[in-house]
């Protein structure tokens, strides 16, 4: 906005009454709102430092890479995390796909019309709809329906449906800044639709579009109603250091299920592992949000239109 | 290349016409997923809805004794107050927060000072539910017992402060959406007039936004009412009618999330628990889809 308004009037006016009452509302007001948007980020630091404080005397490398062990009371982190990371990744290929197209579809595609507006509605709405709703479903329709029994792959599908809108709302809002002059020039060379969209579109918005599938990991990985009942499990052991120790058709563990198990369910746990737990959590959905940022502020540098 | 290619869209190359097919399928999944959310969830709990369920005792008692031999009661009425008391208490904590915050983002601070007040905004709203639970489990459970004097700090001003810290980033992303979309005309023409920028905002630009502000206030209820991890751990989860924010509370959410492990499936119980999923599914699709008319109402008007 403009900020002319504050140049200093003595200059060339004495100040009037009204004037000086004017500004002084002015800068109270001002410091007013900064006070309390002031007041929201003190939380995010009080958090973060408050957790950092509590999980010092544990964090370690070896911390992330050993099993809990001692029923949960003591160890490390590796089963769960490694846990979240299947559970992340196979989410991630059933979702980035279907995300991406579906905003192809409603960008590209579909016309103004009553059943595009019905079909924005519903990715308003699946974005809606609360997290243990889907769980809900991941239990009726891939759990019991479809026969996959508590398994990583029902709980990667239910995560997936899911973080569906994170995907589709940044994929659009990144289609949508594509000029429309770039693919009517393609058009008028005789390229199809489809052509235009691989060629022209698509690699003119693909950081956009990358943006919005790492927001979807940090989204998935955070998540603990709908894998609860769906494929995450209070306890597994598996095979330290080995990178392919679960089988998708299995259950695992999971960073955001484990810590809500030994802050809630497990007596005597060692006093910085739940803290730990959470920088862990907190830690990389920060890190892969941060990712997301910085792709997103050098993209805006480097705009060629 | 062939003229006729050009004429018609049916002569397209097979591969092109299957992409198309596939992008369209993709296109209408949202749909798809709606409705699948509702029908699977409607599937499980529907024998004991139609057949067996006292509905006017389910939305009325205070009783939740599913587990109990001789006298199960599905009474939920506890479990909706306690859902609709944190949300209100929550959203008596956010939304002024949320607006003041959004009032300064978008009119009194700097460009850059604006990206960095979004940024950390955006990293607020990145903070996972279940962390929200355990600092509501650790810290804000000692600085309630320290500041009321109270025997337990798990209570719902507990959950509420998780659940405000929750949804204050979506109701600033969209207040400040809709302070945007009044045109900068309105703004000028109020300062053309010797009004301060606080006059304009009070004057000039909450009545002008006052659609968009709403649904920001709906979303960031929506959100909470939602929420499962952080009510689960903060607020004591105990069924109970509560008296003031000191009381501990039991939500819909909660609920589900506590009891669905315990349950054999095809069970009354657990036909009851799908039944509250369904429950809040139509609630918080109600609120979205009134959140969604009234921010399509403010585009047609402008």
């Amino acid at each position: 906005m403009n900020t002319d308004m504050q140049a200093s009037p003595q200059t060339m006016f004495t100040e009037t009454e009204i004037s000086k009452q004017k500004r002084w509302t002015e800068n109270v007001m001002r410091i007013f709102f900064l006070v309390m948007t002031s007041l929201m980020i003190l939380p995010l630091l009080l958090i973060v430092g408050y957790l950092l404080y509590k999980a010092l005397p544990v964090l370690s490398l070896e911390f992330l890479f050993t099993n809990p062990k001692d029923n949960m009371r003591a160890g490390g982190l590796w089963a769960p995390f490694l846990g979240t990371i299947y559970l992340v990744v196979v989410s991630l290929l059933v979702s980035a796909p279907i995300g991406v197209f579906a905003a192809v579809y409603l960008n590209e595609y579909a016309r103004e019309s009553w059943f595009t507006r019905i079909t924005n509605l519903a990715v308003v709405n699946l974005a809606g709809v609360p997290s243990i709703v889907h769980a809900l479903f991941g239990v009726g329709a891939f759990v019991l329906f479809a026969g996959l029994g508590e398994s990583i792959l029902a709980a990667s599908l239910t995560l997936a449906i899911m973080t569906l809108p994170v995907i589709i709302a940044s994929t659009t809002e990144a289609l949508k800044a594509v000029p429309m002059s770039f693919r009517e020039a393609c058009w008028n060379l005789g390229a199809t639709r489809w052509q235009t969209i691989r060629r022209i579109v698509i690699p003119n918005s693909i950081s956009g579009i990358l943006t919005g599938v790492i927001l979807q990991v940090s989204r998935a990985a955070g998540e603990t109603a709908p894998i609860m009942f769906t494929g995450a499990v209070f306890y597994k052991n598996i095979a330290e250091g080995n990178l392919f120790a679960y089988n998708i058709t299995e259950q695992c563990m999971a960073l955001s299920l484990h810590l809500f198990t030994i802050s809630t369910q497990v007596p005597d746990v060692t006093e910085g592992v739940p803290y730990g737990t959470a920088v862990v959590l907190v830690g990389s959905v920060l890190l892969v949000n941060a990712a997301a940022i910085v792709l997103r502020v050098y993209l805006r540098t480097r705009k060629k239109w | 290349m062939n003229i006729l290619r050009k004429k018609s869209a049916t002569n397209l190359p097979f591969s092109e016409t299957a992409i198309e097919l596939f992008i369209r399928l993709c296109g209408i999944s949202s749909i798809i997923f709606v409705f699948g959310i509702f029908f699977f969830v409607f599937r499980e709990g529907a024998g004991f809805l139609f057949n067996g369920l006292d509905l006017g005792q389910f939305l009325t008692s205070v009783e939740w004794q599913p587990t109990s031999l001789n006298n199960k009661r599905y009474g939920a009425f506890a479990l909706i107050v306690g859902t609709f008391s944190v949300t209100t208490l929550a959203m008596c904590i956010a939304v002024p927060f949320g607006l003041g915050a959004a009032i300064f983002v978008s009119e009194f601070c700097s460009s850059k000072l604006r990206e960095t007040f979004k940024i950390v905004i955006e990293l607020l709203a990145a903070i996972p539910s279940v962390v929200w639970g355990f600092i509501g489990l650790t810290l804000m459970n000692q600085l309630i017992i320290k500041v009321f004097n109270a025997p337990i700090g798990l209570t719902m001003l507990n959950g509420s402060i998780m659940l405000a810290l929750m949804s204050v980033p979506i109701i600033v992303s969209i207040a400040e959406d809709a302070l945007k979309a009044v045109p900068d005309s309105y703004r000028e023409a109020a300062e053309a007039l010797g009004a301060t920028r606080w006059q304009v905002v009070y004057r000039v630009l909450l009545p002008a936004a006052k659609n968009g502000l709403l649904a920001a206030v709906l979303l960031g209820a929506a959100r909470s009412i939602g929420e499962t991890m952080a009510v689960l751990m903060a607020t004591g989860h105990s069924v109970n009618i509560p008296s003031g924010p000191l009381s501990w509370i039991r939500t819909l959410t909660a609920t589900i999330a506590a009891e669905l492990g315990e349950v054999a499936r095809g069970d009354e119980h657990y036909q009851v628990l799908f039944i509250i999923g369904i429950l809040l599914f139509t609630i918080t699709f109600a609120v979205n889809l009134i959140a969604d008319l009234v921010i399509k109402g403010i585009r047609q008007e402008s």
